[in-house]
C-alpha cells in the first residue's frame, strides 16, 4: 500500500514535471524562430504603432519576413508623418562573439536595414548608421533568449 | 617615458661562471619552481625616506624585495622562500653570503642588495648568487629618481629572470586596458594604464565616451584605440606623456581594430562602410592611406608579424570567422584555420613563430596558439567567455580578458584580466580596482 502511494506521488510529480517542460517549450518557441527573436514585449515604438527594431540570427545580417514587415512600416511612416526627420540606425550584436568582429557585424546589420529602407523610398541622406557591436545589450542575461533580443538593429530619431 | 626615468646602468663586476648549476627550464610547465631567497635590500646610513603622493616609505629595501618576490611568484617559475627562515642579515649577505646557510633552507639562488636614498636620487646595487655553486652570477648597480623605486624592483626581476632562464624578462612593463564600471547594459569605459603587477593605475580618459581596444606603440609612448567621441566610432592616437589625442585619418565611416606596425610608423585598422569592413593602413608621418584588403566580407583584427612582412587577420569570407595570413601589401592571402569552430583576434607573437587567437566552439571560448601556417594548434584555456590575447614582450605569457555568465536575473556580470603561460600552466587573475577588458602589454620600458 505504502509502495502504491509512493508510486502515485511519483507519477503525479512526474506528469507535473512533463507539463512544466511542455509549457517552457511552448513559451520559448513563441519567442524564437530558428534563433531569431520574434517577441514584441520589449519593443519601444518609433511612433504610434511603428516598431523601432528588428532582430537577427547569430552571425547573420539578413532580414527576416517579420523584419521586412517592420521596416516597410517604418518607411511608410518616414515618408508620411516623419518626413521631416532624420534617423540613426544602430546595429548591435550579442555577447557571444569577439569584440572587433561584432563591431563589423553590427555595422553590417545596420546597413542591411538602411538599404531596405532606401529601397522603400527613404533617402540615404536621412539615414546614418552606427555600430555598437556587443557594447549596448538590452538584456543582460546570458541565455539564448537574451542573446536573440540583443542581436538587433534599432531605428532612432536623430533630430 | 625615457624622460621620466634617467637610468644609469653600469656593470659593477661581471663574473661569468664557467657553468652555472642553477638554471630554469621555461619550455615546460611550472612543475618544479626554483626555490629562491630574496633578501631585503639593506639601507645604507644617511638614507632618507621616500615621499610619494600616496605614502612615506621608510623601508624601501624591504619593499623592493617584496615587489621582486611577487613578480617571481606570479611567473610560476620561481618559489620565493619565506623571509622568517633567513639567517643572515641583509648587509652581511650582500657582501659575503654563507652559502651553506642558504642551502639549508633549500634556496638555490639568492638575491641581495643595498640602497641609498637622497633627495633626488635612489642608488641601488644588487647581486644574484648561485648558492649551489657558491658563486656570484650578476652584480649590477643603477640610479634613478626615488619615486621610481618599483621600477627598480622590476628591473632587478628582469635581470634575474634573464640570467636564470636565458630569456629576456617582462616585469618592467605596463598594461593598458579598458576599465569598466556600471550595469552590463550601460557600461562606463575608461582607458587605464598600470604596471604589469597591477600597481600605479592611472586613468587616461574620463569615461564620457565609450573607448575600446587600446594598443601600445612599440616604443610605448603612443596608444591607438577606438573612441566613440561625439558618437563617431573612430581610431584615435593618444600620447601618454602629453595627453594629446587625435583622430587617425579622415574616413567617412567607422574605423576600428587598430594596431601599430612593428616599426611604429603605421597604424593598421579596419574601415567599415556600407556594411563592409576592409583593412587599411595609415602612415603616421606621411598620412598616406593604403587599402590592404578588398573583399565583400568582414575583414578585421589585423596584426603584423614582428618583421613587418606579413599580416594575420580575421575574415568571414568563407562564411564564418576564420584566420588568414597575407603579405603586408595584401597579396597572397591564405586561410590558416581549418579546425572546428570559429577563430578570431589573431595576434602575432613577438618571437614571430606563433599566432595567438580566440576560438569559439560549441558555446565555449578558448585562448590558443598555433604556428604561423596554422599547424600545431594548442588550446591553453577554456571558459564561458574570454578573448583578445596580448603577448608579453618576451612571448612567454598571454594576457586576455574573461567575462562571467550572468544568473537567471541577468546579474553577476564581471569582466577581469587574466594571464596564462604559453605552456598552458600558471593561469592567474590580475587584480584591478575596477573590472577590466581589452588588455595590451607594452614592450620592455628599459631595453
Amino acid at each position: 500500500m505504502g509502495f502504491r502511494m509512493n508510486l502515485r506521488n511519483f507519477l503525479v510529480i512526474f506528469f507535473a514535471g512533463l507539463m512544466l517542460n511542455a509549457c517552457a517549450t511552448v513559451k520559448k518557441d513563441s519567442m524564437l524562430q530558428g534563433d531569431v527573436y520574434t517577441g514584441s514585449d520589449t519593443i519601444e515604438y518609433l511612433a504610434s504603432g511603428v516598431k523601432d527594431r528588428v532582430f537577427f540570427a547569430t552571425n547573420k545580417s539578413t532580414l527576416t519576413t517579420a523584419s521586412r514587415d517592420t521596416l516597410r512600416a517604418q518607411a511608410a511612416w518616414m515618408r508620411g508623418k516623419g518626413k521631416k526627420l532624420s534617423f540613426t540606425i544602430e546595429g548591435h550584436a550579442d555577447e557571444r562573439g569577439t569584440r572587433e568582429y561584432n563591431l563589423a557585424l553590427g555595422e553590417r546589420r545596420a546597413n542591411s536595414v538602411k538599404d531596405y529602407l532606401m529601397t522603400y523610398g527613404i533617402s540615404g541622406s536621412r539615414l546614418s548608421v552606427i555600430s555598437y557591436g556587443k557594447e549596448r545589450p538590452v538584456n543582460s542575461g546570458s541565455n539564448p533568449l537574451a542573446w536573440s533580443q540583443n542581436r538587433r538593429s534599432v531605428t532612432v530619431k536623430a533630430n | 617615458m625615457r624622460k621620466i626615468i634617467l637610468l644609469i646602468f653600469y656593470l659593477f663586476i661581471l663574473i661569468n661562471p664557467a657553468k652555472a648549476l642553477v638554471e630554469v627550464d621555461i619550455t615546460r610547465g611550472n612543475l618544479d619552481p626554483l626555490p629562491i631567497a630574496v633578501s631585503p635590500l639593506y639601507i645604507e646610513s644617511g638614507s632618507i625616506d621616500i615621499k610619494t603622493e600616496q605614502e612615506i616609505i621608510k623601508n624601501v629595501g624591504e619593499r623592493i624585495s617584496e615587489v621582486i618576490e611577487v613578480n617571481f611568484k606570479r611567473s610560476g617559475l620561481f618559489n620565493p622562500l619565506k623571509k622568517d627562515s633567513f639567517v643572515q642579515k641583509p648587509d652581511i649577505a650582500h657582501v659575503k653570503p654563507r652559502f651553506e646557510d642558504w642551502r639549508l633552507i633549500k634556496a638555490q639562488a639568492l638575491v641581495t642588495g643595498k640602497v641609498k636614498v637622497s633627495e633626488d636620487k635612489l642608488r641601488v646595487e644588487f647581486r644574484l648568487w648561485d648558492t649551489v655553486a657558491a658563486k656570484e652570477m650578476i652584480a649590477l648597480a643603477f640610479s634613478t629618481t626615488p619615486k621610481n623605486w618599483r621600477r627598480v624592483a622590476h628591473i632587478i626581476s628582469d635581470k634575474v629572470y634573464q640570467r636564470l632562464t636565458g630569456e629576456k624578462g617582462y616585469f618592467d612593463t605596463r598594461i593598458i586596458y579598458v576599465s569598466e564600471t556600471g550595469l552590463k547594459t550601460q557600461r562606463f569605459k575608461k582607458l587605464a594604464i598600470m604596471d604589469q603587477d597591477g600597481a600605479n593605475v592611472k586613468y587616461l580618459t574620463l569615461g564620457n565616451e565609450l573607448v575600446l581596444t587600446p594598443r601600445f606603440s612599440p616604443k610605448n609612448q603612443l596608444v591607438t584605440y577606438l573612441s566613440y567621441f561625439r558618437n563617431l566610432p573612430r581610431v584615435y592616437l593618444l600620447d601618454i606623456e602629453t595627453g594629446v589625442q587625435e583622430v587617425v585619418g579622415d574616413f567617412p565611416g567607422m574605423t576600428f581594430a587598430p594596431r601599430f606596425s612593428p616599426d611604429g610608423k603605421k597604424i593598421i585598422m579596419s574601415f567599415a562602410q556600407d556594411g563592409n569592413s576592409d583593412i587599411y593602413t595609415m602612415n603616421l608621418e606621411t598620412r598616406v592611406v593604403e587599402r590592404i584588403t578588398d573583399h565583400t566580407s568582414i575583414d578585421t583584427s589585423p596584426s603584423y608579424s614582428p618583421d613587418g612582412k606579413y599580416i594575420c587577420f580575421n575574415s568571414d569570407r568563407s562564411g564564418l570567422q576564420q584566420i588568414y595570413v597575407m603579405r603586408s601589401d595584401g597579396s597572397n592571402v591564405k586561410r590558416i584555420t581549418f579546425g572546428k569552430g570559429l577563430y578570431g583576434t589573431p595576434v602575432w607573437s613577438p618571437r614571430g613563430d606563433l599566432i595567438a587567437f580566440t576560438k569559439v566552439h560549441k558555446g565555449k571560448f578558448y585562448i590558443g596558439v598555433m604556428r604561423a601556417d596554422g599547424s600545431g594548434e594548442r588550446l591553453l584555456t577554456e571558459n564561458f567567455y574570454q578573448e583578445a590575447p596580448s603577448w608579453s614582450p618576451n612571448g612567454r605569457v598571454l594576457i586576455f580578458y574573461r567575462e562571467t555568465k550572468t544568473d537567471e536575473k541577468g546579474e553577476g556580470f564581471s569582466a577581469k584580466l587574466w594571464s596564462i603561460d604559453l605552456t598552458g600552466y600558471n593561469e592567474r587573475l590580475i587584480e584591478t580596482e575596477t573590472d577590466g577588458s581589452d588588455p595590451s602589454w607594452s614592450s620592455l620600458l628599459s631595453k
